[in-house]
């Protein structure tokens, strides 16, 4: 018998959630550490034409004030796209252009009011659908779409969808609007900076991507990665994790997360806080305010969808058009690949063998989205669902018969070609159908994934 | 500046505050008390709830001269020392806690409520904890330590 499998396993960290005695980021305790704030663009599009901070910087309790000029390398991301600081141009209302480190909250904030900054405002797009028609204002120097193989989307395809439609019985369209949303964990943005002889620094992050993070804060510091210390892996081994024995500039401590569900898989705080505490000398703290939180923290895009699906009387799908039109806000951060995961799944958990998706990843000027939860397959899920249910509808026929018929068998591919040998589907709905307490027809319970297609 | 004189956690403290201090503030800042968290600082989400003389309070809306001479308990001051309150050990195995921020605040505000009320139904259980938000989302396994903690204390 296992010793795993089948048994209840108490939570490692369990105990110390309970009693208090795990440290979140805010609550590790720095004797001198300054409050961070910053300063954020009120616009969403514009240039940056004058930045004073001098007045800022010469007052008592004011530490540090940082500005564009102060990022060894002001570009991150994936792409990567994104300044730490604004360098000139401003692409979203809240876009962080400068950042103080000071004694107290109230002596930070009254320094961020002694900021001279003069903005030159520009004509803004917010509609993803407006962003992609020729001569929309342009939101970042490489276009308003994110370009794949030379094509201003991501495209799957699979058969010829051009030919289902021509033998369908029932052609049926649908389109679906999915509304940005925000992951609002419990826990805030928080990112604490410690700078000292051995490492350079110690950044303690609320991060559920360590090392992807560790190698984009290296390259914004351009300093060398170091010692990881991951507090999840010490809590079980007693010991800490050498993540590479080159060069320790930099410790980079995370692993406890109040809450992420990938609001927490792009650096937000993390620069900041490093680079006031290297300007300093000082332990740096910055905790996001939770209206800050809430419209500047990356979050899930909305969703403009549209499927056509070709459909033949017995209920089987057998072409998919599908055009899914992503908002991602300003930057890349983590969008394309959640628009490619989307394109990847359009299709859903069923066989359809003839399937043209494009993804387009579209700029505007808003704060940018990011991964949530499925990365793009969430929405995608969701059309799927409902046109499932149309299709039902049109055919007049039971919304668990249309899944059941259209559910992927073993051996059956994805719009990748990927062969599937391991599937359950089928099984699945008539689980979920038990449970509802649904009494599926003979011919339907008689179902199994391993019977090959008739 | 003010000086203050509270008992926390059975223990009388002095302390220097400002007039905009608040509770909270003064746990985590002044006495590094940190399972009070701060999750909105607006009185909404629960994470920084303590007890005032035995009544939950959110301490982030609670201005710290108004406790003067009053007791405060936080999750650290709910058992002595080494010792572990059935609520926590509750918590622990019926898997109440997630992320774990929503956690000291839920103990507390289960706490509350079986001080006054040591047999509660389910609804008693919801109603008590409506203002602690749990973003996991697990209220199900919440609940289920809270009357699992009521039972172990009748028995």
């Amino acid at each position: 018998m296992s010793k795993v499998i089948g048994q209840r396993v108490t939570r490692y960290d369990g105990m110390a959630h309970v009693t208090g005695e795990t440290k979140f980021v805010d609550d590790q305790v720095v004797p001198g550490t300054l409050t961070v704030k910053a300063l954020r663009s009120p616009v969403s599009k514009g240039k940056v034409k004058n930045l004073d901070i001098s007045a800022a910087e010469k007052m008592p309790g004011v530490a540090g004030v940082i500005t564009a000029a102060d990022v060894p390398c002001n570009a991150f991301g994936l792409v990567p796209d994104q300044p730490v600081l604004v360098n000139e141009d401003i692409r979203y209302r809240g876009e962080v252009i400068a950042a103080v480190a000071a004694v107290d909250e109230d002596t930070a904030m009254e320094a961020l009011e002694k900021i001279g900054l003069d903005i030159e405002e520009q004509q803004a797009v917010l509609d993803p659908l407006e962003a992609m028609k020729e001569g929309a204002p342009q939101v970042r120097p490489e276009g308003n779409l994110q370009i794949w193989d030379g094509h201003g989307y991501r495209q799957v395809n699979l058969g010829d969808v051009d030919q289902s439609f021509d033998q369908a019985d029932e052609i049926v369209e649908s389109t679906h609007l999915h509304p940005s949303v925000e992951h609002a964990p419990m826990e805030p943005i928080c990112s604490l900076a410690v700078p000292h002889a051995g490492p350079k620094l110690t950044v303690y992050t609320v991060s559920q991507a360590l090392y992807f993070h560790l190698g984009m804060l290296c390259g914004i510091l351009q300093m060398e990665p170091g010692d990881v210390h991951c507090k999840q892996w010490k809590a079980k081994t007693g010991s800490s994790w050498r993540h590479n024995t080159g060069y320790a500039d930099l410790n980079y401590v995370g692993g406890t997360v109040g809450g992420g569900f990938g609001g927490k898989n792009d650096i937000m705080a993390d620069h900041v806080a490093a680079l006031l505490a290297l300007k300093t000398g000082r332990p740096c703290k910055w905790r996001w305010t939770r209206a800050e939180d809430l419209l500047y923290s990356t979050f899930r895009g909305a969703w403009h969808i549209t499927i056509k699906d070709a459909v033949t009387k017995d209920g089987r799908i057998i072409g998919r058009q599908m055009t899914s039109i992503r908002d991602a806000g300003s930057y890349a951060s983590l969008n394309p690949y959640v628009v490619e995961k989307h394109c990847y799944l359009g299709a859903g958990p069923y066989f359809i063998p003839n399937v043209r998706v494009r993804g387009y990843c579209v700029y505007t000027n808003k704060p940018p989205a990011s991964s949530m939860r499925g990365f793009g397959i969430t929405p995608a899920a969701f059309a799927t669902e409902v046109q499932l249910d149309k299709i039902a509808d049109r055919l007049g026929m039971d919304p668990w018969e249309v899944r059941l018929t259209n559910a992927f068998r073993k051996g059956e591919y994805t719009p990748t070609k990927r062969v599937l040998n391991s599937v359950a589907m089928i099984e699945v709905l008539q689980n979920l159908a038990a449970k509802a307490g649904v009494e599926l027809p003979g011919h339907l319970k008689a179902m199994a994934s391993t019977q090959e297609r008739g | 500046m003010h000086t203050l004189e509270l008992t926390v956690n059975g223990q009388t403290c002095r302390v220097e505050v400002g007039l905009k201090t608040t509770l909270l503030e003064l746990l985590r800042d002044k006495l590094h008390i940190t399972s009070p968290k701060v999750g909105c600082n607006t009185g909404d989400c629960g994470t920084c709830s303590v007890l005032l003389d035995g009544v939950l309070v959110r301490s982030c809306i609670t201005n710290a001269l108004s406790v003067q001479g009053k007791s405060v308990t936080t999750l650290e001051g709910i058992t002595e020392p080494g010792d572990i309150h059935p609520l926590q050990k509750a918590f622990h195995e019926h898997y109440g806690s997630q992320c774990g921020f929503c956690t000291p605040g839920m103990i507390l505000a289960s706490k509350a409520l079986l001080d006054v009320n040591p047999s509660p139904t389910r609804d008693e259980v919801k109603e008590a904890l409506s203002g602690n938000l749990c973003r996991c989302t697990g209220y199900v396994k919440i609940i289920d330590s809270v009357l699992a903690a009521a039972d172990e204390m009748k028995s």
